[in-house]
């Protein structure tokens, strides 16, 4: 986990620890992912190869056959990458500064997938979502996506407008006595 | 509950990860086209009870749109497919006339 100045808000008083990070910068990628040639480039660029379907690695997250979601390394910047992108990749392409249309939350504890699980229609179990995975799903009604960071640990991201509720639904479902400890076992 | 696998995504996934979009591979009949074919585009709609051809959208995913056939009555699907085709794949039709001998496409 970050250290504490990354976060904006931070509540402990639940089972699971829910914090919402400070402006993340990212960058999303439009482009075809199958192309050769940019998938060269991009490695070249960004120094990790493309990540598999539903995937993450090297702050860098599969979202769709044409999207990747790219963290901008420390030192480097949103603008720097997006001109590094435009000037390597030949093929038709987009790539945006989406730092300001994001919120970035970090779920620690024991019981953090259960967390999720409350609204998430999907497996949570470590077999079926482990470190490595990223999965594009709904949270209640709310459009997220998120990875294992740690086995005790969670990021999830959603579009910045629904950063409180966001918030105020982590919190909520994180509450002592409210998860069921059976996911972790 | 019906679980429908995301042909983008590859991954098998909960009924309200998804949007449904009716029926697909319809005829967009536009200029040149009688009243009749016009308002049938628009409006007119198959209804089966029983193998039905769908489109769908990823939309808590990836974003993609694609084409899935099921079953109405019993959520069976048969398989899902890309967007991009006017017609089912031959191998999703075979695999509904193995279970369904007495099912028939329609035109
Ligand atoms: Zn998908």
């Amino acid at each position: 986990m970050s250290d504490l100045m990354s976060f904006s808000e931070i509540d402990g008083s639940g089972a699971v620890l829910i914090a919402a990070q400070r402006r993340v910068a990212m960058v999303t990628l439009k482009t075809d992912l199958s192309n050769k040639i940019t998938r060269a480039a991009i490695k070249k660029l960004l120094g990790t190869t493309v990540p598999a379907q539903r995937k993450i690695a090297n702050g860098v997250a599969w979202m769709a056959p044409d999207e990747l979601l790219i963290m901008v390394p420390e030192g480097s910047t949103p603008e720097a990458q997006i001109e590094q992108l435009n000037a390597n990749i030949k093929a038709p392409m987009l790539a945006v500064d989406v730092s300001d249309a994001r919120a970035v939350f970090t779920l620690k504890g024991n019981n953090a997938r259960e967390v999720l699980a409350k609204g998430a229609p999907i497996d949570l179990s470590a077999d079926a979502f482990a470190q490595g995975d990223f999965r594009r799903t709904r949270l209640g009604q709310v459009a997220v996506a998120f990875w294992m960071e740690a086995d005790d640990e969670i990021t999830l991201i959603c579009f910045a407008s629904l950063r409180q509720f966001m918030f105020d639904w982590l919190v909520n479902a994180a509450q002592k006595g409210s998860l069921p400890a059976y996911l972790n076992r | 509950m019906l679980l429908l696998t995301c042909p983008y995504c590859g991954v098998e996934a909960e009924e309200t990860e998804f949007l449904g979009a009716g029926q697909a591979h319809l005829k967009r009949h536009m200029d040149g086209s009688t009243d009749g074919e016009f308002t049938a585009y628009l409006f007119e709609r198959k209804n089966p009870k029983g193998i039905v051809f769908e489109r769908w959208r990823h939309v808590y995913g990836c974003g993609k749109w694609f084409h899935a056939a099921r079953c109405a009555v019993t959520l069976e699907v048969f398989g899902t497919y890309s967007a991009q085709t006017f017609e089912p794949p031959k191998d999703i039709i075979a695999k509904i006339k193995a279970k369904r001998p007495e099912w028939e496409a329609k035109p």
